[in-house]
């Protein structure tokens, strides 16, 4: 009986497991980096560098001016949807995990929904780390065979009529959605405009809304 | 492999844990852990195994268990363990064996920009390979099963679809049972679409598709 309950216990979602002892793996890695400070093989002020740059530089303020930008700029949506890499390289964005950029532009009609099921690939230029229920097996099971039932857990219920496109990231293209523009931001600066954008509307989880900017 | 990373299609994880306001980092220690992997990753030793292979070889259960850092930290360990760069009685201690040289990082704060810059792209635009598809060809995923690393999940196999688009020619990532390339074999990849219908039979929805990026070796015309 114990060890039938050891097996259920290991293969519990790991989300839960995370909650019951949170302090292990962050004393783990507390001790590995000391380990590795004092063998000289890597640069504390490297790390607080590295960490600071997913926090404030790589992230998805960066696809919420791309996005933006083709809200208000009809030339540089036509050449981001036909050559993602080189529209966003245009604003200034690219490197490791952007190097092949598609865009998916949603309509009234058509959703994008971005995943990786087979890993957690996400297009790190713009959307900077991908957030834990990208990441988690929840997410990554579901969102191809029941991606309306997914979209309702985000709150999402698309009408029934509306084609749903899911990208599975299995080689080496990433994906970022254009969402829609929301009505009544017609006199918005693209600023302003920019930080209605959030993360989950460029995977596809969400829609813009006026109301709704926020981190997320 | 046919293992739990490639979870396409599996019921029964749960449902989706949402945190809206998550930052770049859930808790402060992913992000020492993310500048550990980001910084170790200089060091390498011989023959490289697929990164993706070592992941995917974490034991199932294990795997459902841990949180994507702890995957990640646990790869880099075994790497370091393996080109001797550190040792299980350092690890086990917490401190450098007696008499071990104290190493130079390699890596700077004045380098990081750089990395997080560089473009690590896997095309081929230096090889001419002539493409087996066009634009809206049929094809079907072939029915393979191997034990090493592949981009083909379980779920497309044998499924048929079409081709909507050639991103041109990239190296093969697949690997061998023990985890290395089976070879550069550049070849074209193409985002095919799927009908939900097609892979999913009645269960799937009338108006939903899947797409997925493969090379041209997995795919058969149909």
């Amino acid at each position: 009986m114990l060890a039938h309950s050891g097996v259920g216990q290991a293969q519990e979602p790991r989300d839960r497991v995370q909650q019951a002892v949170p302090s292990d793996p962050a004393l783990r890695v507390k001790a590995l980096e000391s380990l590795l400070v004092e063998k000289g093989m890597v640069n504390p002020a490297t790390l607080d560098a590295i960490i600071e740059t997913y926090e404030t530089k790589v992230g998805p303020r960066n696809g919420a001016r791309v996005v933006a930008h083709a809200w208000v700029d009809p030339a540089f949506k036509k050449r981001l949807l036909s050559d993602g890499t080189a529209a966003i390289a245009e604003l200034g964005y690219g490197g490791s995990q952007g190097e092949h950029m598609v865009v998916l532009e949603n309509s009234a009609k058509v959703h994008n929904l971005v995943v990786c099921t087979l890993c957690s690939c996400y297009p790190w230029p713009v959307l900077g780390l991908p957030p834990t229920w990208y990441k988690s097996a929840p997410y990554r099971s579901r969102a191809v065979i029941d991606p309306r039932g997914v979209l309702r857990e985000f709150g999402l219920q698309l009408p029934d009529d509306v084609e749903v496109r899911v990208w599975d990231s299995t080689a080496d293209v990433r994906y970022l959605v254009l969402p829609e523009r929301p009505a009544g931001t017609e006199a918005m600066t693209e600023d302003q405009l920019a930080a209605l954008v959030t993360r989950d509307s460029m995977v596809g989880v969400a829609k813009v809304t006026v109301a709704a900017g926020g981190t997320a | 492999m046919n293992s739990v990373h490639d979870m396409g299609g599996m019921h029964g994880m749960g449902p989706i844990e949402y945190d809206k306001n998550e930052g770049a980092f859930h808790e402060p220690w992913e992000g020492r852990a993310w500048a550990l992997i980001s910084s170790a990753g200089a060091f390498s030793r011989g023959r490289r195994k697929n990164f993706r292979f070592e992941l995917e070889s974490i034991p199932a259960a294990d795997y459902l268990r841990m949180s994507y850092y702890e995957r990640l930290i646990k790869t880099m360990l075994d790497r370091l363990l393996a080109g001797k760069f550190i040792t299980q009685a350092e690890l086990d201690s917490g401190k450098p064996d007696p008499g071990s040289p104290r190493g130079t990082p390699p890596l700077t704060p004045a380098m990081v920009e750089d990395l997080f810059r560089r473009r690590g792209s896997l095309r081929r635009d230096d090889v001419r390979v002539p493409a087996r598809f066009k634009n809206g060809q049929q094809v079907r995923a072939r029915n393979i099963n191997p034990v090493g690393h592949t981009r083909l999940p379980r779920y497309l196999r044998g499924k048929r679809g079409t081709v909507t688009h050639d991103h041109g020619v990239f190296n093969l990532q697949d690997t061998d049972a023990g985890g290395y390339p089976l070879g550069n074999s550049p070849q074209h990849v193409y985002t095919v679409r799927f009908d939900a219908s097609e892979v999913w039979g009645p269960d799937g929805g009338k108006r939903d598709v899947i797409f997925a990026d493969l090379w041209e070796s997995y795919l058969d015309r149909a």
